[in-house]
């Protein structure tokens, strides 16, 4: 059953989705209530439109349109293609923790091998838990977002993560999300707490299993990240090629934090990150880094804001999009810094490689500005393949396409270079050289 | 059966036409001179002969050992043993020399329908040229010729004709922006690739490079067009008296 959403206030169809699918969400009085709450925001919003500053160059109701009926809880079948597709996905070493379709699927998961420093529960356990009177609150729609409200109303399973202080994790924490369902939505939503003193990375992954096509994906992460902790956090987006895959994080920095972020979009014929990051506390440092891999008419929008709440922070955002034939890349990118937040140093820059003339590109960083003593600076270009360099390649005996690939990975190349991790390095390499063979 | 046999060749750029029927035949193991005056069109014979875009060939042929480089890709040109030593090698940031050089020379290989030299063979051999033309290891890990000096950039242009082994080289006005050290070293990994099997074709405005890479042929060019050849002596005679007694020749 495809639910059709009907415009501005709602209507009968969504509220139908929701109605059909309270009754197998998990949730304790509290919870029910919160849900309740979200989904109302999200009728009173609708889907995101163009008239929507944020969302201006990714209208929803035009690229999507709809949302689709809940996944159902994968049976034996769809959890024998996700253990497939975890063999294919996973990172060397890491500590495995997979949601299959939207719930938490602890027989493909490492359980038994996360560190005793780490605690894990699944959301959906969180929020049955009756006595849990603050379960809620892990709903809460956390900005005034219809797809964040539509995601906290709807949220199936997920994890809930707490590193104790102090830990240095040894093997990544590889969250891999697995749509088996065609046709059909996961809703997940994720809670990390890392410690004070914490060295960890926590790696993202979606992907299709098998054949799995059609499906739409909509995840929240809430993370928390304690004073001192040195984080490297990977997203790793894969979706098949008809995917929807919609994700907002939220991330609160404490003092004196190493945080390097990358993220890389390939797959999905409309995605969506967008990343809202508070340096709360003092002597921070964060990396932000991102390639999209855009073709055929896919859609991949990176929105990130970076809020600089406290003084003596750094912030670097990195950002490179490939776009062939008729994608369409988008990058929003806004540096906040608030009045207290003096000597604070920011610096933004997005590159975009068109392949082709239909290829499109929007690039709009912004800066808002209201403390006087800072460093902050942004740049964007757009441009295509330098035909001098091309040319160089040729003559030297690579054929066009393997001329192309050389000067693509080089031009993606500086924002994965700046993966500290040789393996997940290496790994993201692996996405980027499967990426331009499927283009050849 | 030349080498190279350059037929009656107009080409043009935009509307302007550049070539006015060239002729050039350079046969196995000779080394040409090219010599002419700015705006004669050296750079865009070499240029043409590569495959570069934005030339129209509005009349004449190029063989190579026969077969119609025109009808090639640039690429396919390579493969068939064409090299052009640029100018101005441009920089290519992000893509490590080793990796360009590895990846060039197994393309080439492949399109010969060589096996692909692996890994271990390939690292001996780029060893064995670069510590030949003295280039430190640590200029191969760089970005290709990215920050290089001008010598530096032109010693990656050596070593790249030592490595693909090609039979024609065409050398671009490879002493502009070099001193007389550099200019030596370049020269000297030149010499060092003559061949009986191999040759080249030094286009250059200066009697001074001819010092070092001594021709068998001298031919000067003006207006498009190849208006005298001789023997090295011939590169001395232009020294002394310039090139204006040609442009009227023309």
């Amino acid at each position: 059953m495809n639910v059709a959403v009907a415009k501005t206030g709602g209507g009968r169809a969504v509220s139908d989705l929701f109605a059909s699918a309270e009754g197998r969400l998990p949730g304790s009085p509290s919870v029910i209530a919160a849900r309740r709450e979200a989904f109302e925001t999200y009728e009173r919003l609708g889907l995101p439109h163009r008239r929507i500053e944020e969302w201006k160059y990714t209208d929803l109701r035009v690229l999507v349109g709809e949302v689709l009926p809940l996944a159902a809880v994968p049976d034996a079948a769809a959890l024998k293609r996700a253990a497939d597709a975890v063999k294919a996905h996973a990172i060397a070493g890491a500590c495995k923790l997979v949601l299959v379709d939207g719930v938490f699927a602890a027989d493909l998961s490492d359980v038994k091998a996360l560190a005793s420093e780490v605690s894990l529960k699944t959301l959906r356990e969180v929020l049955a838990n009756e006595v849990n009177p603050a379960a809620g609150d892990l709903l809460q729609a956390t900005a005034t977002d219809a797809v964040i409200s539509l995601n906290a109303a709807m949220a199936t399973d997920g994890v809930v993560v707490s590193v104790a202080d102090g830990t240095r994790l040894s093997a990544p924490i590889q969250v891999i999300h697995i749509a088996t369902a065609a046709a059909a939505s996961a809703f997940t939503r994720s809670h990390l707490r890392i410690g004070k003193g914490v060295r960890a990375t926590v790696v993202e992954s979606f992907v299709a299993a098998g054949k799995a096509s059609g499906y739409q994906v909509n995840d929240a992460v809430i993370l928390w990240i304690g004073d001192g902790a040195d984080v490297a956090h990977i997203r790793l987006m894969d979706d098949a090629a008809d995917a929807v895959n919609i994700t907002s994080q939220f991330v609160t920095v404490g003092a004196n934090v190493k945080l390097n972020f990358f993220n890389m979009t390939s797959g999905a014929a409309v995605s969506r990150l967008q990343g809202f990051v508070t340096l709360a506390g003092e002597g921070s440092d964060l990396s932000i880094n991102g390639v999209n891999l855009l073709q055929k008419t896919e859609h991949g929008d990176t929105t990130l804001v970076v809020d600089h709440a406290v003084p003596n922070c750094v912030s670097r955002e990195t950002f490179r999009a490939v776009i062939d034939e008729r994608a369409h890349s988008v990058f929003q990118g806004r540096i906040i810094v608030r009045p207290d937040a003096q000597k604070t140093d920011g610096k933004m820059m997005t590159r975009a490689l068109l392949l082709s003339d239909e290829a499109e590109a929007d690039n709009k960083p912004e800066l808002e500005i209201f403390a006087d003593d800072v460093s902050c600076g942004h740049g964007a270009t757009a441009g295509a393949l330098d035909e001098s360099l091309l040319f160089y390649l040729k003559a030297r005996g690579l054929p066009e396409k393997q001329a192309q690939a050389l000067l693509i990975q080089a031009f993606v190349g500086e924002a994965i270079e700046q993966i500290a991790d040789d393996g997940l390095r290496e790994h993201v390499i692996g996405i980027a050289e499967r990426w331009l063979e499927r283009r050849s | 059966m030349p080498l190279l046999e350059v037929r009656n060749l107009h080409v043009r750029v935009e509307e302007r036409e550049i070539l006015h029927g060239l002729d050039l035949i350079v046969n196995e193991g000779e080394v040409h001179a090219i010599m002419g005056p700015n705006g004669s069109g050296k750079s865009t014979l070499s240029h043409v002969i590569a495959g570069k875009p934005g030339y129209e060939v509005t009349d004449g042929q190029i063989l190579f050992r026969g077969e119609d480089l025109l009808e090639m890709d640039p690429d396919e040109r390579a493969a068939k043993g064409v090299f052009l030593a640029f100018q101005y090698p441009v920089e290519i940031p992000g893509v490590t020399t080793m990796n360009f050089l590895r990846t060039a020379l197994n393309a080439q290989r492949k399109a010969r329908g060589e096996s692909e030299l692996m890994v271990p063979d390939f690292l001996r051999k780029v060893r064995e040229v670069s510590k030949s033309l003295n280039i430190p290891q640590d200029m191969l890990k760089r970005g290709v010729n990215v920050g290089f000096s001008g010598g530096e950039k032109k010693r990656n242009e050596v070593l790249q004709m030592a490595l693909f082994e090609p039979s024609l080289c065409i050398l671009d006005e490879m002493d502009s922006g070099l001193d007389i050290d550099a200019l030596r070293i370049a020269a000297d990994g030149v010499n060092a690739l003559r061949s009986p099997g191999r040759a080249m074709v030094v286009i250059t405005h200066y009697q001074r490079l001819l010092n070092y890479i001594v021709p068998d042929v001298v031919h000067v060019m003006s207006k498009g067009r190849v208006v005298k050849s001789g023997g090295k002596e011939l590169a001395l005679e232009l020294e002394a008296s310039g090139y204006a007694q040609f442009e009227d020749a023309a």
